[in-house]
Parts: structure tokens; sequence; C-alpha cells
């Protein structure tokens, strides 16, 4: 259902960015660059209320004409960002949420990798096939 | 390009690729996706995949329909064929190749590989198919391979390494071919093009499938026949590639081929079966696993922690990426350790990528972590569990894809495989609670007991009754740890009540003693308020109910033998009383005891007391509950008894390791003589208790002293009658838990005793307290 699926490091710059229409990948960097911006705020927002408080799933981040901008945050502030278009029909909040769940995992299974060390770009096949399963349905 | 004309072959190839892309299955609009990767598949530029796109009309409808799906394969072969793209290229090119699509694999490979699962664990790639020229290579390759498998393994045709450039690619355009070939010829190539493309779905884009391990595995030797035949009709035209050759279509072997591949699943799995599954652990290989895991983890059923398992396999020098890739694989519940199952299957993995095989997509059933179901499971789909799923790494891949079941077990499987997990793992988690061994510690009852608690002696009526139930019960019967470890209630009646309870239930007449000695334990213990003790122990006296013997500390009264023997001879209250009594005590403090006390003390004489029931109690319970005895012992003293009394003592002694304080205490009351030989008596037989306590005792608590006597008695009897265990015993067995219960008793008696010289230190202590505050209130007085 995504067009895009953006993994972001701590320090902001991507792990792992996956777009599906090939031609607009730049345009979708882009757009998850400025993502990142609002993710930001929404997790100073929170303020003093640490981690606990603050839920994980962040939802839309903001919704351009052709596309809505949803994010997500780990406790160690990994971020993952999805595009989706908006032409779809309304993905309800609940399969975001899902999508972000299994993102989390996947992206889980990559970190108990002991030959993945943190930072590197994700190279993982597993974590590419469930990317995949997730954006190919869309397009 | 409007007008297009196809050959036959373009035509039937061109429909089934539009087929494969046409997922949505509406016959007209091919998803941009699957096209998208399937142009990428050309190998051509960017660019002019966006070119051709353009001029299909594609850019324009937002789609592709058939015709501009159709146009755009014909100008990717134009373009392939090296020519320029034109519009007029479309009809004016003859003899195009049919266009090559390299990257397709991963759809065509997981179709094939879907298809035929079985080939791919099978191929015993045994030199038909020559190792992957290099890593680069084999990553185009890996789609072919991944098309090879899926061959079918039922044309016997030999495998027959397509001699061409990449010796894999071949094969899995072959493969390929004869799938469209076989969908156009035979059955229903979109049925079959489509029922293998769909597991490709997933697989596309850029980075080649790994399906390496497929094409290793599959080294389907029919395949390549018909793949050399196919081969043989359609010349490679280029070098770099294997040409994807159309023209296999036509090839009848394709024909057979689609057929096969119709019943692919079938076939493929009992034909694999017949194929070497190349994920297969030999025996020696896993030896060698096992031990290299002992030299990380030499438990095995232990973990190997992922850092361990990170220096280990970086030294088989394989790229981080694919050894990342290996422990995906391998590490099944992802938990950043390896089991040894997953160690194996990691090191599996490293020999076969170092001997060039190619990583598989999903891990091969064969090297699959042993879970409690998943045999079961695996070899209900497949009667070749082993080639069956591990073959087709990338049909397990698209789980969704509606392949044949194979595909569907796999993700059941990897599900099952999970639960599985979690299901072992808690099972072993099952704990059984430790029972608590309601007989343990019998003697806390007593001790509990023997603390302070308001004796409302009623003992007789207690002791009578438990007397005749005694009687009437059967004697025989061991004072039952029951009997033991029932708590005796503090509460007198209640005690005495269970004591009765005991009594009906045990049968036993030691049981009965065995209250009884609560009964005088308590009383003893509790001096001060015992107010009735003294009565109650004259009551008790008085009908010749046993007083609660002094030795509650005996508390053996359970002994088997005592029992018996007072059951031998009931003789009434008394012997009821005796019977209470008998605490088993161990043989052993017998002569030690006995020698001790038998010191010429005076306790002696309350041993003699002891000791002459005890034999007579031998014979008959009652003697044991010879309170007669007590009175004697304690009214005077009968030193010539003593020597007469050693002997006898010597058990009663014994018994008395409880009953030593209160005898001692007995002595007390005696005092001269009680003091002496208490303290020798209590020296000899125990830890040498505060013998000023004790004379301090005797001389506050008359009434505890009389209250000991009996229980002195009573341990002496049970001390007597000892001696007659070994006759009463007739079986070894009976002996040993006798024993074990008189142990037992004596442990109960003695920390009663311990209670209840605690108690009296306690007493004494505070006595002293109390006096010194007297003398100091005095001595100001004294000093003027």
């Amino acid at each position: 259902m995504a067009v895009c699926i953006a993994v972001i490091a701590k320090e902001n710059y991507p792990l792992y960015i996956r777009s599906v229409p090939v031609q607009n990948e730049l345009k979708f960097h882009y757009t998850v660059h400025t993502s990142l911006d609002v993710v930001e705020e929404k997790i100073s927002a929170v303020g003093k209320a640490m981690a606990d408080q603050r839920e994980l799933y962040l939802g839309l981040l903001y919704p351009t004409e052709d596309y809505k901008v949803y994010g997500y945050v780990t406790n160690s502030k990994v971020k993952f960002v999805i595009v989706a278009d908006s032409s779809n029909t309304s993905l309800r909040d609940n399969e975001i949420r899902s999508m972000f769940r299994k993102l989390h995992n996947s992206f889980t299974d990559v970190m108990c990798n002991p030959f993945y060390n943190p930072g590197d770009t994700i190279q993982s096949k597993a974590f590419d096939s469930m990317v995949s399963a997730m954006m190919v349905q869309a397009s | 390009m409007e007008s297009l004309t196809l050959t036959d072959v373009e035509q039937k190839y061109y429909s089934d690729l539009f087929v494969y892309c046409d997922t949505d299955n509406t016959k007209k609009v091919a998803s941009n996706g699957k096209v998208l990767d399937l142009f990428r598949a050309a190998q051509l530029p960017s660019e002019v995949v966006l070119q051709i796109t353009e001029l299909c009309g594609a850019t324009r409808l937002g789609h592709f329909g058939r015709s501009q799906f159709y146009i755009a394969l014909k100008l990717i072969a134009v373009a392939q064929s090296g020519l320029p793209l034109r519009v007029e290229s479309l009809n004016s090119v003859k003899d195009l190749p049919l266009p090559r699509f390299v990257v397709a694999k991963n759809e065509q490979e997981a179709r094939h590989t879907a298809m035929y699962p079985d080939l791919e664990n099978q191929g015993p790639y045994q030199g038909v198919i020559p190792r992957p020229p290099g890593r680069g290579q084999v990553k185009k390759v890996h789609t072919f391979y991944l098309m090879f498998t899926p061959l079918q393994p039922d044309t016997t045709s030999p495998v027959v390494s397509p001699h061409q450039s990449p010796p894999t690619s071949p094969h899995a355009w072959r493969k390929h071919k004869r799938q469209a070939s076989g969908g156009n010829v035979e059955r229903p190539p979109v049925v079959v093009a489509g029922a293998v493309w769909t597991p490709f779905r997933e697989a596309q884009s850029g980075p080649v499938v790994v399906g390496d391990g497929m094409w290793s595995a599959h080294s389907p030797p029919p395949v390549q026949e018909s793949w050399v035949s196919l081969k043989d009709t359609y010349p490679p035209s280029s070098s770099k590639m294997p040409p994807m050759h159309l023209s296999p279509f036509q090839e009848n072997s394709s024909i057979r081929t689609v057929a096969s591949v119709t019943t692919a699943n079938e076939i493929q799995r009992q034909s694999s079966s017949g194929y070497d599954d190349p994920w297969k652990i030999t025996d020696e290989q896993r030896q060698y696993y096992i031990n290299q895991f002992k030299t990380i983890q030499p438990d095995l059923n232990g973990f190997i922690p992922g850092s361990a398992a990170k220096e280990f396999f970086t030294k088989s020098k394989l790229p981080i990426l694919e050894l990342s890739h290996i422990w995906e694989l391998s590490d099944f519940d992802k938990d950043g350790a390896l089991t040894l199952d997953e160690f194996c299957a990691a090191f599996h993995l490293v020999v076969a990528r170092k001997n060039g095989y190619d990583l598989p997509e999903k891990l091969p059933e064969s090297l699959m972590p042993k879970l409690i179901d998943l045999d079961d499971s695996a070899e209900v789909p497949d009667q070749a569990p082993d080639v069956g799923y591990s073959g087709s790494p990338v049909e397990v891949t698209p789980n969704k894809s509606p392949m044949p079941s194979l595909n569907q077990t796999w993700p059941d499987l990897n599900q099952g495989n999970e639960q599985w997990e979690t299901f072992s793992e808690r099972s072993s988690s099952s704990q059984t609670l430790t029972q608590f061994d309601s007989n343990i510690a019998p003697a806390d009852p007593d001790t509990a007991i023997v603390h302070p608690v308001p004796i409302r002696m009623t003992p007789s009526k207690i002791h009578m009754q438990e007397m005749e139930l005694k009687r009437t019960g059967s004697d025989h019967t061991h004072p039952t740890s029951p009997l033991m470890a029932k708590p005796p209630e503090l509460s007198e009646e209640t005690k005495l009540a269970t004591s009765m309870k005991f009594v009906t239930a045990n049968s036993g007449k030691c049981q009965g003693m065995f209250h009884y000695h609560k009964e005088l334990r308590t009383i003893a213990v509790c001096r001060s308020n015992s107010g009735t003790s003294p009565e109650g122990l004259k009551v008790a006296a008085a009908p010749p109910p046993p007083p609660p013997r002094p030795n509650a500390s005996h508390s053996r009264s359970s002994s088997l033998d005592m029992n018996r023997n007072f059951a031998a001879h009931p003789t009434g209250p008394q012997q009821s009383g005796v019977v209470a009594c008998p605490p088993a005590i161990p043989p052993r403090p017998l002569p030690t005891q006995t020698s001790g006390p038998h010191s010429g003390h005076r306790s002696d004489e309350g041993l003699a007391a002891h000791s002459t029931t005890s034999p007579q109690q031998i014979p008959e319970q009652p003697n044991f509950a010879d309170f007669s005895q007590f009175q004697a012992f304690a009214a005077s003293d009968q030193p010539s008894d003593d020597g007469e009394k050693h002997p006898e003592s010597l058990p009663v002694e014994k018994s008395t390791e409880g009953a030593g304080p209160l005898r001692t205490v007995k002595i007390d009351n005696q005092e001269d003589r009680a003091a002496a030989t208490v303290n020798s008596a209590k020296g000899s037989i125990m830890a040498p208790p505060p013998k000023p306590v004790r004379r301090r005792l005797k001389s506050e608590d008359e009434l505890q002293d009389e209250a000991l006597p009996p229980k002195s008695n009573v341990i002496a009897t049970v001390l007597a009658t000892l001696p007659s265990i070994p006759r009463s015993v007739g079986k070894d067995k009976k002996a040993i838990q006798a024993s074990i219960r008189r142990n037992k008793e004596t442990n109960t008696v003695l920390a009663r005793l311990n209670s209840e010289l605690q108690q009296q230190l306690k007493d004494l202590l505070e006595e002293r307290i109390s006096l010194e505050v007297q003398l100091e209130q005095l001595r100001p007085f004294s000093h003027l």
C-alpha cells in the first residue's frame, strides 16, 4: 500500500529507503526528509513525558495532494516513515499501524543479526522482502 | 506503434509475459510494478526502458494494456538486439529475437521453483551445472537457477549443462522458456505462467533473487535435457545472457515440461525424493559441526551468542553481507543466538557458499532447526520433505503466492515453527511444585505445642479414652508419622482431641502415647500455669492413666516396638499411657545413655524406674505406662534399683534423650540427689544444659518435675522396649521404617526437649534478673 518506505537512523540519516515507482524516487527522498522535521516536532512535543508515555506510532505526519506521510518512532529514536498514496482507498489507521509493527519487527530482526553493524544501511533480504510485500500491493 | 505484428512465438511469449504481469487478471492492464520489473529484467538502460514505455503508449494511458505491453516487449527485443528504438522498427524488423529478460527471473524462478520446489533441493548439482562462475555473475544466474529448479524433475532428459556461457543461466532460461512454451503449447499457458509467475511477484526488483541455492539444488537433469534441446533450436543470440529463446516454446520438450509442470508439484516431490538434497547435512558433516559447536559452547543444549558466532563465521572469509544473510536464515527464532541446530544450519550454509552454492532465499527445510512438529507437518504435504520445501526458496518467499501446496506448507511451517518453538520453550517451563512432605518435621508440632500453652488438664479423660482406644485399636501399627506429624494443636483440648483422633485413626497406642507426651510436655513447659497440671497429673495418675509422660520430647510414641509391646499387653490406662509414651528410642543412645546416667545418679532412679518398666513393658505395654514407677521414682530414691535398672535404663536412657532433661527436672525435684544426677545425666545424655538452671527449675517447679518423671518414665519404657525391637520386627523393612520413625521421634523428642530447656532457661534468666534487681534495691541498705 505504501509508495515509499524509509528507515531513518537516530542521527537522521537514512538506513533504508525504498520506493515503488522508481522514477519518483528522488521526490520521495525529499518527502521523507521533510517529514523528519515533523517527526522531531512530534517527539519533542511530548516534553517531559518520557518515551513511556509517548506512543511509538506518530500517525499522519502531513498530507499532500498526492500522498500521506505516516511516522513511527522507536524508543531508540529510529524512525520509520511510510508514504502512502492518497489516491488509494484511504488506508485505515490500523493498517498503517500493522505495517509499522511489521517494520519494527523486521528491523529488530535485522538488529539481532550480529553481522549487522548499527548504522549500516540495511541490506537484509528478509527485510527487503517484507518491505516489498508491503509496497507491492498498492502500486 | 499501433499495428504490431507478432510471430506466433512472439505472440505466445508476449501473452505469457502479459499474463505474468497481469496480476490483476484484468487481461488488459498490466501492473506497473511487474511490468517495470520485467523491463528492468531486460537489462536495458533505464532510459531505454523509459523510452520504450513512452513509445508503447503506456505513459499515455498510465498503464499497460495488452497492446502496449506487446509493443513494449517488442521494443525491448529491438533494443536488446541493438537496434534503435523506433516505432517503425516494430514492424520492420523481422526475425527479431525475443526479448530477453534477465531480472525477471526472480519471478520466473519463483514460478519455477514454485512449481517444482522439489527440484531445487534436488538438483544434485553435480557438475552438470558448473559452478557459478563468479559472484557477480552468479547473481544473474540466480534467477536462472531458480528457474531451473522447478523444472520438472520428471523429464528424464539428462541434465545437460547448458553449454553456454553462464552455465546456469541457460538453465534458468530454459526453464523459463519451457514454462512459457509449455504454457503456450499445452496447458493453458496462462495458467502455467500465471501460476508460476505469481510467486515471483515478490521477488522482483533489482537485486537478483538469491535463488542461488536454488540452482544448486536444482540441477534437474530432465530440465537440462530439454534445455539443451531448446537451446539447439534457438541459438543464443547473445553471449552475455543466455538467450531466453522463446523458440523453445515450440519444442516438444517444452510441452513435456509443461505437462510435467502441471503435475509438477507431485511429480517433483516424487522425483525429488530421488534426488539428493543438497542442503541435507550428512552425518559426518553434522558431527563436524557439532564438534565445532562444542569448541565455542561446550553445552550442546546451550546457545552460542551472536558475537561468538560472528567471530567464528567471520573466519570463513565470506563477505559480511553474505554472512549476514546466512545468519538471517539460520537464526530461526531470531533471538540473536544459535542453538545447535541453528549453528549446524549456518555452518552448512557457509560451507555451501564457500563451495559456490548460492544462498537460498529461505532456509531449506533440511536445515531447519528440528522442532517438535516440524517433521510431521513437513512430511505431510510432501513425500520428500527434505527436498520439497528447501528447494524452493523463492517459492517460499512469496508466501502470498497462491502456489501449490508447497508454498503454502512452507509458510505454515514457518509459523508452525515459531509456534513450536515457543511451545517447546513453554513446555520446558512446566514445573512441579515441590510437594511439601506433610510428614516432615513431626517435631515441629510438638515443639509448637511445647511452647507455653496453658493446659487445661483433663488428660485423664483423654488418657483414658486414648488408652481405651489404643487397646481397641491395632497395636502393632507403628505410631505412624501422621501421628507424629500431626501438629498437635496448642490448645489442650484440641490436642487431646487430636490425640484422640489419632488414637482412633491409627489405633496405635503409641499415638495415644504421643499425645500424652505432648500433653506432658505442655504440662511440663507450662509449669507456671499448670495449675491444673499437677492435678491433671495426679488425675492422670489416679486412674492409672499415664500422666503425660515427661518425655514429651521423646514423642517417639510411635515407636513400632513400643506399640507392639504395649499392644501386646494392654494393662489398662497405664498401658495406654505407656503406649503413648514409647518414643522410639534409637538403640544407639541406649548404651551411651545408659552408661552415662547410670553413673549412680538419681537420674538413674528415674531411669531405673523406666528401665524397670521397660522390661516389663516389653511384654506389656501397660508397664511402660507404669506411673507407679514414676511415683516411686519421684517419691523416693531407689538407688538400689540403679544397679538393676542400669541395664534397663539403658534403653530408657536412650529414649531419654529428650527425657533426659525431663528426668533431670524430675531429679531436680528430688533436689539434692537430682541435681547431681541430673547434671551428670544430662551431661551424659545431652548437651549440657545449664545445670544450675535445672536446679532452679526443680526448685521452682515441682509440678513440672512431676510431669517430667512420667515423661521420663515413658522414655525409659520406650528405651526399654527398644531392645525388643529387633525381636518384634520381623522384616527388615519394617525395622528400617521403625528405626526411621524412631529416629524421627527421637528428633522430635530432642527438639521438644530443646525448646523446653530454652523455655526454662528464659524463665530462669528472668528470675535472675528479678533477683538481681531486688539485690540492687537492697544493696544500698546493706551498704549502709
